[in-house]
């Protein structure tokens, strides 16, 4: 049986996915081949730009935005006459070309999918699914072993925590094994909030079992006997996922009372977060799981000591648990021989902003930004300009084109003042503010804070007034010598790690772009004529011909000027909206 | 006894382990502000005044919260911290009204303390808070959220102490606020006026009522007593000006147990040459009641006198 596997990730069933699978099983049926095919839903598979996908196995053929209306044409030319729909393959933005099947798009093509590879491929609410892809033969093998053992296999295959920070897994774990107490507790941070981000959302939709498993066998070297997966309200597939997951991999003997028949016990629930994106800070995570307000308190004890109700507990994030399987599975010298010297294995970035091919895409660590941007992504839309690429959320920073050769992985990217995060990567072209970008970041952050202490609640506040200000053309002499002041202090003295890396994104564009910043304060000009109270709209007399359509449209009755004679814009009373600018057939207006 | 040594200041001492640098440096008599911090309460590091250099590390961490650790060198006024100190004050400041001329807290005040010792007369900063209603519905205590600095020493004091949870954290980023339950007032509250969060608050956000108008702190003569109402033995001063005692105020927040409501009027009673006509909370709201009722004495008054 030949098998269809249309895309029902949260990017795909929002551009009607669920509908096309509804109409292909319907046309199946009305045609006869139910027999020779079978619908399958799959999670994403992170082109969700091309979305909804269709992917007809085994010839890898794959459809991008298929729409219901498509699907007669699927089942009529190609699944009957086996000649592929040409209109709905993936065009190349670079060469034009239609590209049949999924492994000759350079968007796939160069990725190397380990930690993704089940995702788009299997069925992620049936558990025999994800078993006849090897799952849970990592929680077995396991199983077999020392629990110290298990320990030393992640600490030989060099993983580290992918929420962040990079901390070595296999230490953590060694932390809490050691740590005293009968009470243990497993805990996996799936409270992705990093704008843009959707590394840990698709992991989760798409391959649900193998962040379970991951936690199983973490579970299992610590010693605890009971988990939480903290995951985001507003991922509520995601939830829906896990809990058919869950709950099939205790019906299976993976979750629960002696696992796989041995002394081996551990049970996992499922907390709904809140959405507050400081609860993705550990500390704070705990507090929301125990249904304090989710404010983070000092460390130490850190929880591999006092973690969840005072018990030495487990954290890590989605990414980091899915790999455990793999290390496990495959090998820690087969996981260690990807990735660089002190980065191993792969990583998942969500890449986005102003570049061709976005969505996810898992790369191994210590490639460069540029082939990530350039070659996955497909280079910058429209074929502007590169800017800049602003790399781990708000956390991170704004890194420019002289550092598109960096290999991306902990160290280097954290020695350029940006960092890994969570793996969010924004590219940027020549039309990006990047004081308006750094405000952006800062607003969230500020709004974001849990407000417990006075650095990040009040410093961030007063930064983002500054950094708004100088957007709006009041910047002053010395804003940007108070900037650095209040981001040295309030990185140095934030109680958690969402106060000390606030200001990442502000430092970062200061080191990279400042003379943008002094062309803002000092000239009230916005070079990527972006921040729309420094831009002027100008009438070029030359070119204006007064045929009055600028002047009968302006809202705001900035444009005066007789008909046939050239028209002049009020500055004071123009409110740059753009609409003048659009209106003018012979391109008079210009922006300075 | 395991111990950990560690300099603080080019002066070595020699602390049990898990001692905090707070302590070990008042061992030395270095005197490190605070803000959130109270022996008495939960550790908390929400202030980040306290702040000093370790060598060695990146950041600078809360004395109140970090322990000392073997071999630390330990610096508690270098020119980082003194430069995080003021700015964590000067940002304190922008949205704190300057109205120290008036303010009942003046000169007992330690945010004005710390400005004083720091040297800040103003701040850079603009403030951005928005006008909140000052909270007078309760008949013992001002809630002025203006002045609040969400140092959070009265939410622990009311979680941990008294038991009784009326005041917690609301909101979040600039718009953090301490607030009864769902942001109502004192009044409406469960509040059973026990004045903890009175005394333990560093600045004039909470006050005590009955002080208002009486005088300044520096013109006070505090004499501290025990009251002898109960087995607990909660700390009260009288506060005398001009030989006479003008008022009674909660001393400090005893473990375990509220400072009731009982021990305080009754003190002032006892004490006070002119104390003030007490209230009770009735259905329509506070009710001015004779000592005898508000004692709930009533019924022995009753038989001993009887009409």
């Amino acid at each position: 049986m030949r098998r269809i596997l249309v895309c029902a990730g949260t990017g795909c069933v929002a551009s009607h996915s669920r509908q096309v699978t509804a109409r292909l099983k319907a046309a199946l049926h009305a045609h006869h081949l139910e027999d020779k095919f079978q619908v399958d839903n799959t999670g994403c598979h992170g082109f969700c730009e091309q979305g909804p996908l269709v992917i007809i196995e085994p010839e890898e053929i794959l459809y991008c935005r298929v729409q219901e209306e498509d699907v007669e044409a699927i089942v009529t030319e190609h699944l009957e006459q086996g000649r592929p729909v040409e209109r709905l393959l993936y065009q190349d933005p670079v060469t034009k070309e239609k590209i049949a099947t999924y492994n000759q798009i350079n968007f796939y093509r160069q990725q190397s999918r380990h930690v993704l590879k089940n995702c788009g491929h299997i069925n992620p609410e049936n558990i025999d699914a994800y078993l006849a892809v090897e799952g849970y033969q990592g929680l077995q093998k396991a199983l077999a072993l020392p629990r110290e053992e298990v320990i030393n296999i992640i600490k030989q295959a060099g993983l580290r925590g992918r929420g962040g920070a990079g901390f070595p897994t296999g230490l953590k774990w060694e932390y809490t094994f050691k740590a005293p107490g009968d009470r243990k507790y497993v805990v996996c941070n799936a409270d992705e909030g990093d704008p843009g981000a959707f590394m840990d959302r698709s992991v989760l939709e798409g391959d649900p079992h193998a962040v379970l498993e991951g936690m199983l066998i973490a579970a299992y070297a610590i010693g605890a006997q009971e988990g939480y997966i903290y995951v985001r309200a507003e991922y509520p597939l995601a939830v829906q996922r896990l809990r058919i997951a869950l709950a099939q991999a205790r019906e299976r003997g993976f979750c629960g009372e002696h696992i796989l028949g041995t002394d081996f016990s551990c049970d996992l629930h499922i907390r709904e977060g809140a959405g507050a994106f400081v609860c993705g800070e550990e500390t704070a995570l705990l507090a929301s799981i125990q249904g304090e307000r989710g404010m983070p308190r000092p460390r130490p004890p850190f929880p591999a000591r006092q973690g969840l109700w005072g018990q030495p507990t487990n954290i890590n994030n989605v990414e980091t648990y899915a790999n455990v399987p793999l290390i496990l599975r495959r090998g820690a010298g087969w996981y260690a021989s990807l990735g660089t010297a002190k980065s191993k294995g792969t990583k998942i970035f969500a890449l986005t902003g102003k570049v061709k091919n976005t969505g996810l895409v898992e790369v191994p660590m210590g490639i460069t930004l540029r082939e990530i941007i350039f070659n996955i992504g497909g280079g910058i839309l429209e074929d502007r300009g590169f800017k800049a690429v602003q790399i781990g959320g708000p956390s991170g920073g704004c890194l420019p084109a002289e550092h598109l050769d960096l290999p991306v992985d902990y160290d280097s990217l954290t020695a350029a003042g940006a960092m890994m995060g969570s793996g969010g990567l924004v590219v940027m072209d020549d039309s990006t503010c990047m004081v308006e970008v750094a405000r952006f970041f800062l607003n969230f952050t500020q709004a974001e804070s849990c407000g417990k202490c006075t650095p990040c609640r009040e410093g961030i506040q007063q930064m983002l007034a500054i950094l708004t200000r100088i957007t709006r053309g009041q910047g002053r002499e010395g804003d940007l010598e108070q900037l650095e002041q209040l981001a040295r202090v309030i990185k140095g003295t934030a109680l958690c790690g969402l106060g000390q890396t606030a200001p990442n994104p502000v430092l970062s564009t200061l080191r990279y772009f400042r003379a943008e910043y002094e062309a803002h304060i000092r000239d009230h000009r916005c070079p990527a004529k972006s921040c729309r109270d420094l831009l002027a709209y100008h009438i070029d007399p030359e070119k204006c011909n007064g045929c009055t359509r600028c002047r009968r449209r302006c809202p705001a009755g900035a444009i005066s000027g007789e008909a046939k004679k050239p028209h002049t814009i009020n500055l004071e009373l123009c409110a740059r909206c753009g609409t003048c600018l659009d209106l003018c057939r012979p391109k008079a207006i210009y922006v300075e | 006894m395991p111990g950990v040594s560690l300099t603080i200041n080019d002066q070595k001492i020699r602390v049990p382990a898990g001692t905090t640098i707070l302590e070990a440096a008042k061992e030395l008599n270095i005197a490190i502000p605070t803000l959130c911090h109270d022996k008495r309460l939960s550790p908390f590091g929400a202030c980040r005044l306290c702040v000093v250099e370790v060598q060695g590390r990146k950041n600078l961490p809360a004395a109140c919260v970090t322990p000392a650790e073997e071999g630390m060198n330990v610096l508690t006024e270098s020119p980082a911290v003194v430069e995080a100190r003021r700015t964590i004050i000067e940002l304190l400041l922008a949205n704190h009204p300057l109205d120290c001329l008036t303010c009942e807290k003046s000169g007992n005040c330690r945010l004005q303390d710390y400005a004083y010792r720091y040297g800040v007369k103003k701040t850079p900063f603009e403030g951005t808070r928005d006008p909140l209603p000052l909270d007078d519905s309760n008949p013992f205590i001002i809630r002025d959220p203006h002045k609040c600095i969400l140092c959070g020493k009265c939410v622990r004091a009311c979680q941990e102490i008294r038991g009784q949870a009326v005041l917690g954290f609301a909101f979040r980023g600039p718009a953090t606020r301490i607030v009864p339950p769902l942001d109502t007032s004192l009044g409406e509250s469960d509040c059973v006026f026990c004045q903890n969060c009175v005394a333990v608050c560093p600045t004039g956000a909470l006050r005590d009522k009955y002080l208002a108008g009486k005088g300044r702190w520096w013109e006070f003569q505090p004499e501290s007593v025990t009251c002898p109402f109960c087995a607990n033995g909660c700390h009260f001063y009288l506060l005398r000006k001009g030989g006479k005692v003008v008022a009674v105020a909660a001393g400090g927040a005893a473990p375990g147990r509220p400072m009731c409501l009982r021990g305080r009027l009754a003190l002032t009673l006892i004490f006070c040459e002119e104390p003030p006509q007490p209230q009770i909370k009735t259905e329509k709201g506070f009710a001015a009641v004779s000592w005898t009722e508000a004692l709930g004495l009533e019924e022995l008054a009753g038989k001993l006198w009887p009409k």
